[in-house]
């Protein structure tokens, strides 16, 4: 059975079902062959439910969500290191990443990305490794198959791996380009490269040789910004690559790499790459997973309303006093909190008023709050 | 409630202007000492009658009212210098950074000064902050030409925490306060003054208020010496000084002493609003302790805001130490008489309740169901004693309200700290018992996390009809059955009421009829009408206790996850069918009723109401519990004891790994070992040691288990989810296992060693921390030793968790609290801003969903179909 036919009956049946239930009720009567009679009964059904779990108004949604992501918080542990699904990787998890969430690190600690590929590629083993030496970081250091430095001589010679750059897809001219680059004394003989420091003093020769050594070791010949290491696995048919750091906006642009399922556990760059939306499903889905790696569980609803406070106003922001509790209209709120006296002071020169309106600010100053049984007044009609 | 409810609608802040200062003051003071020598207060003293009493029997010489009423009245101190208020220090810097020195305008050009004029404005207007903005400004103003007058400026940089430096030259504060008169009121706005409530220049000081007596009441000790309040000795550093700068400056010392004072005086007011400004040293007691100055009394977790405005203490509260009592409702308390007859409930006297509350004031305050005061229609509050309460009743009239006793039935209030989720103060029904603890019902331990380990709550009495009213419809247990957080019970059986329902519901428990007689009885459940005379299996009993028209099929905890499910011919009985309010096969377990995850009391609660679902848990565990006590119930280290050969067939194993974990790190030292891609050969070798010590455990743990049947109590409890796991178990019987610091082997210690009594650099599974014994056999002093690190990591680690959790939950409430559901179904926050559109994308309450969907569609239409087949 298709939506369309269970809208039409949602429609018959005057209920105001969101799109999620409609999808779950046209899922149900295909897998139960559900007949058009069963249907609309069913829908009657549904709709009693609906209007009995519907949320009540009035009711404080933002301390039940709060207390509801925050109490299993002691339940969780503080390791900080675990491995997720591929074991050669190290990410964050624990209260230690919910914590990091709700703060909305601009740096977190363990940035690590999935990247998925357009279904023609994604078979292609081949492909995928290709793709993955070019998001990996290699540098010069993985590919050579001598490395001599001559303290004699004052030189240093490094002979290339040609197997090892076939190993790992790499074009030798493209290298060569990059190491010329790099260094302007240099020798290329084929495989054979020849270094020369520039010394300036000879007192110091010896150390700027050395340095000379580890910066050559370490020139980077391959790889995205931000990138690390990057682990080859395969997941059912397909193959997926698993990065140590995160650079979002330059692997989509890579070709092959699938659009829709490729992601990163960086929130802000989610945000930055794809939009306020996609930081608002990137929190939402962080907290949810590493809630449920724990083994909580946790309404989405409560997660969804933390996102959507951390992401109403169009940019991420962290929950505390340098996001949304420093923002807060009342003064009493903010001073409440934290910082009390720089806002008590600033309040006075800006000549701030306090309007009351918020919970904390009624129990300060002894006022029934506006939620729940508090925010319902009683009118009184006259009688004529 | 008399008169009209006032309600406060708004709270301006602004700056007190020295004028403003001087009118709200009583007197002058001058003279830095409190009290002379009969123990009189000084007048212009910091202790001038003038500035409002304490002492009850005194009258205010201001105002005339009593001790108590008065709330005291300031007074001043004419400065002799001014002085820089601490607070402001920054954003006078800032503000003389950015205006002009001679002319007094802002450093904008007249374009910027109309762009930013706009973007205040409209800023205001809609109520949002300027703060932004008044950065940008700072920044943008900070020119070295004064685009209005061409005066060159000079750089301002302040020395923290208070002098201005104007390029090498300190300015003095009374020329900081000149260069802020100088800046003219249509500037204001742009250095983030509000010209109506504020002027720059009144952050420098030239008057100090003084706080009346009653911010800083001195306290008289038991040698009847007077201890002054911290403000009060600040305040007295601050006259001493002033005054002698005052009698310095009029017999014309010299400017250097002059200054040396004012630069003291400076450090008093600073201390006194602050003393904890950075680059102050702080102003201490005589005892070494420093002093609580104004800004200490406002911050922080004991400050004013956070410990006495949004937290305050009550009256009617009791606090004592919990005990269980499985013979009381969930929904109930047991009060002892204690508390009983001290915290009271007020009731209005009317004429039909005013026999009743005669008999309680006649009963008096020391019997139980008596009454402590009675407050006349005057408001007058008259203590009931034996003596007097003949005389009480004789005037008790409608009108009256009596204070009596809390007795059976009444509504409290019950807390448990940390009060994490609202499930920590829920309402219960009194029920006076007694002797000295709180009694409450096994069930309700989840959700206050309680136990019986010395823990103590918290009782609240409610003192008006609303608040009974609400509480009763809205924070009773039985309310409170369902979490919020997954929309599933958080209220069940635990422990014994889970093992008990296995051992009655599993397969081959058949009962008398006198004894399931006994145990209906025990556990409140109606006889049914037609006796079996013949004996009873234990599903037949539990089966009494369902709803007539429950259907529902699942598995139970003791499901072993086959391969292959047999369904209802299950060998371990965990295949639940319930037909009609019947159970046919399966036992009960922790599935069925337990908290977190019940399913029969799911579903209970979701189709049949709280109340039944309160009967069914009051009844099910009583059930249990009595079905318990009839078969006996034991448990000690007899349940792990495994055979001979079992033991042989662990050491072997274990012997076996240690071996191959030695040919690993053979391997690894002969360069043998592969390593996994991005890893090192020593942290692949790390985890392939600790992948074979983790498999021997499991191992030996499976070998152990397999010697165990479900004739043991310790593996039933494990099994059907009533308290330990399986691998408690195997580590008692078989091997302890790994021992972990930091998630890897332990390999910390002495230097490439763990313990002096291995080699250098050993690597091997003993050296590491593998605790090859089980608790049963005993550790060795080397196991002992590791054990206790890993222990000792586990405590260290919930410490430090609990404190941070916390401050992540405040943080979280604190930044969600003010939004709530509104009557079109979104989700504002307090100042009208739109959070979401519809609550959870759909409207609906976690609390009241079938964990967390609308309902279970698979089982409505299995249920219709049922129905619909029942109706043909």
């Amino acid at each position: 059975m298709d939506i369309k036919k269970v809208v039409s009956v949602v429609k018959k049946k005057k209920a105001d079902f969101p799109k999620s239930i409609i999808e779950e009720i046209a899922e149900a009567s295909e897998r139960h062959n559900l007949k058009v009679k069963e249907l609309e009964k069913l829908v009657d059904e549904i709709k009693k439910a609906y209007d009995r779990a519907e949320v009540e108004k009035g009711e404080a949604v933002g301390t039940v969500a709060a207390q509801s992501v925050g109490e299993p918080g002691t339940q969780m542990t503080m390791r900080t290191f675990h491995y997720a699904g591929v074991a050669e990787l190290n990410v964050t998890l624990g209260l230690p990443r919910l914590i990091e969430i709700v703060d909305a690190r601009k740096k977190i600690s363990t940035p690590t990305m999935a990247i998925y590929f357009e279904e023609e590629y994604g078979t292609n083993e081949e492909f995928v490794r290709r793709i993955a030496n070019r998001i990996g970081k290699i540098v010069l250091n993985d590919i050579i198959k001598d490395f001599n430095v001559n303290y004699a001589t004052m030189s240093m010679t490094v002979e290339i791996d040609e197997d090892k750059i076939s190993d790992k897809r790499l074009e030798y001219d493209e290298i060569i380009a990059k190491i010329e680059k790099a260094f302007k004394r240099v020798e290329i003989n084929k495989n054979l490269l020849s270094f020369e420091p520039t010394i300036s003093e000879s007192k110091h020769a010896i150390r700027e040789l050395r340095l000379l050594a580890d910066k050559v070791r370490d020139l980077q010949i391959s790889g995205v910004k931000n990138i690390g290491k990057v682990v080859i696995s395969k997941e059912g048919s397909e193959w997926v690559i698993h990065t140590e750091g995160s650079n979002l906006g330059a692997v989509l642009k890579m070709e092959g790499v699938n659009k829709t399922k490729t992601s990163t556990n960086d929130i802000h760059e989610v945000e930055k790459v794809l939009g306020i939306e996609a930081g608002r499903n990137a929190i939402i889905h962080e907290a949810q997973t590493t809630m449920e790696e724990q083994g909580l569980t946790v309404d989405v609803r409560h997660i969804m309303l933390v996102a959507d406070m951390m992401t109403a106003d169009g940019s991420v922001k962290s929950i505390g006093r340098h996001g949304i509790s420093g923002e807060k209209a009342s003064v009493l709120a903010r001073a409440s909190f934290e910082e009390t006296g720089k806002h008590l002071l600033r309040a006075s020169i800006r000549g701030e008023v306090d309007y009351l309106t918020g919970i904390i600010e009624n129990i300060i100053i002894g006022q029934p709050i506006p939620l729940g049984t508090g925010s319902v007044g009683v009118v009184m009609k006259e009688r004529d | 409630m008399k008169g009209i409810l006032k309600k406060i609608s708004q709270i301006n802040f602004g700056l007190l202007s020295p004028e403003d200062i001087r009118k709200m003051s009583v007197t002058k003071i001058v003279t830095p000492d409190t009290y002379d020598e009969d123990g009189y207060p000084i007048e212009a003293g910091l202790m001038d009658p003038r500035l409002g009493v304490i002492d009850p029997g005194l009258r205010c010489r201001s105002c005339g009212s009593k001790g108590g009423d008065c709330q005291g009245h300031f007074g001043h101190i004419n400065l002799a210098r001014p002085v820089i208020h601490v607070g402001f220090a920054d954003t006078i810097h800032k503000i003389l950074r950015s205006t002009c020195t001679k002319c007094g305008r802002v450093l904008l050009t007249e374009s910027e000064i109309i762009d930013y004029k706009d973007k205040l404005e409209s800023k205001l207007q809609n109520q949002e902050s300027i703060t932004t903005i008044i950065k940008e400004i700072y920044t943008v103003a900070r020119r070295d030409k004064c685009p209005h007058c061409d005066e060159e400026k000079e750089e301002i940089k302040i020395d923290k925490p208070i002098s201005i430096v104007e390029g090498n030259y300190k300015l003095t504060s009374s020329e900081v306060r000149e260069r802020l008169e100088r800046i003219q009121e249509q500037d204001y706005l742009f250095v983030g003054v509000n010209p109506e409530v504020a002027k720059p220049e009144w952050m420098v000081l030239t008057v100090l208020p003084v706080p009346p007596v009653t911010v800083r009441p001195s306290i008289t000790l038991e040698t009847g010496e007077r201890s002054e309040d911290d403000l009060t000795h600040k305040l007295v550093d601050i006259l001493r000084i002033n005054q002698r700068l005052k009698e310095n400056m009029e017999a014309g010392a010299p400017q250097l002493i002059v200054e040396d004072l004012w630069e003291l005086l400076q450090y008093h007011v600073t201390t006194y609003f602050d003393n904890e400004a950075s680059g102050v040293p702080p102003a201490r007691h005589r005892s070494g302790r420093p002093l609580k100055t104004l800004a200490q009394r406002l911050k922080g977790k004991e400050g004013r805001f956070r410990s006495n405005l949004s937290g305050k203490r009550v009256n009617f509260s009791a606090r004592t130490v919990i005990s269980p009592d499985p013979n009381i409702s969930i929904n109930e308390v047991g009060v002892p008489k204690m508390i009983a007859t001290e915290v009271t409930v007020p009731v209005y006297v009317t004429k039909w309740n005013i026999e009743q509350m005669k008999e309680h004031i006649q009963t008096g305050p020391k019997e139980h169901p008596g009454a402590n005061y009675v407050i006349r229609p005057d408001q007058r509050k008259i203590r009931v004693y034996d003596e007097t309460k003949e005389a009480i009743i004789e005037k008790l009239e409608p009108g009256y309200i009596v204070e009596r006793h809390l007795k059976d039935g009444d509504i409290v209030l019950f807390n448990r700290q940390p009060s994490l989720h609202r499930m920590s103060m829920m309402a219960h029904e009194v029920k006076v018992l007694p002797y000295k603890t709180f009694r409450l019902n096994l069930c309700v331990c989840p959700p206050y996390n309680a136990d019986f380990d010395g823990d103590e709550m918290n009782m609240h009495v409610f003192q008006t009809e609303e608040s009974r009213a609400e509480a009763k419809s809205l924070m009773r247990v039985q309310e409170h059955i369902l979490s919020p957080r997954f929309g599933g019970p958080i209220i069940g059986g635990i422990h014994d009421h889970i093992s008990g329902a296995y051992l009655l519901t599993r397969l081959g428990s058949d009962f008398k009829e006198e004894d399931v007689l006994q145990m209906l009885k025990k556990s409140n459940i109606p006889f049914p009408e037609r006796q079996k005379g013949d004996s009873w299996t234990g599903k037949e009993i539990f089966s009494l206790l369902l709803p007539e028209s429950l259907n529902m099929v699942y598995k139970a905890e003791i499901c072993r996850k086959c391969d292959e499910c047999l369904r209802q011919e299950c060998k371990n009985d965990a295949y639940v069918v319930i037909e009609s309010g019947q159970l046919k096969t399966g036992a009960i377990d922790e599935r069925a009723y337990g908290a977190f995850s019940g399913k029969i009391l799911d579903s209970i609660v979701k189709d049949y109401g709280t109340d039944k679902a309160r009967e069914f848990l009051d009844s099910a565990t009583k059930l249990a519990i009595s079905g318990i006590m009839k078969r006996g119930f034991t448990t000690s280290t007899a349940d792990e004891e495994i055979p001979r050969e079992a033991k042989d067939r662990i050491e072997e194993l274990l012997s076996k790994s240690e071996s191959r974990v030695e040919q690993l790190i053979d391997a690894f030292h002969n360069d043998e070992l592969e390593s996994l891609p991005g890893r090192s050969l020593r942290e692949t070798l790390e985890m392939k040691i600790m992948q074979v010590l983790g498999e021997a455990r499991d191992k030996s743990g499976e070998i152990a288990e397999s010697y165990f049947g479900m004739d043991n109590h310790a593996v039933i409890m494990a099994l059907t989810g009533a308290r330990g796991s399986m691998l408690n178990l195997t580590q008692i019987a078989a091997c302890v296992g790994q021992q972990s610091v930091r998630g890897g082997r332990i390999e910390r210690g002495y230097s490439n060693r763990t313990l002096p009594h291995f080699q250098v650099g050993e690597l091997g599974a003993k050296a590491s921390g593998f605790v090859h014994s089980s608790y049963k056999k005993g550790l060795d002093p080397l196991e002992f030793f590791f054990h206790a690190m890993g222990g000792r990591e586990g405590l260290v680690d919930t410490a430090i968790r609990t404190a941070q959790s916390g401050y992540m939950q405040r943080r979280l409430v604190n930044a969600l609290q003010d939004l709530s559901v509104q009557p079109d179904g979104t989700v504002m926050d307090n100042r009208g801003i739109v959070i979401q559109t519809k609550y959870g994308e759909d409207g609906v309450d976690p609390a009241k969903s079938d964990y967390g969907k609308v309902a279970d569609i698979d089982r409505l239409i299995d249920e219709m179909r049922i129905k619909s087949k029942v109706g043909k």
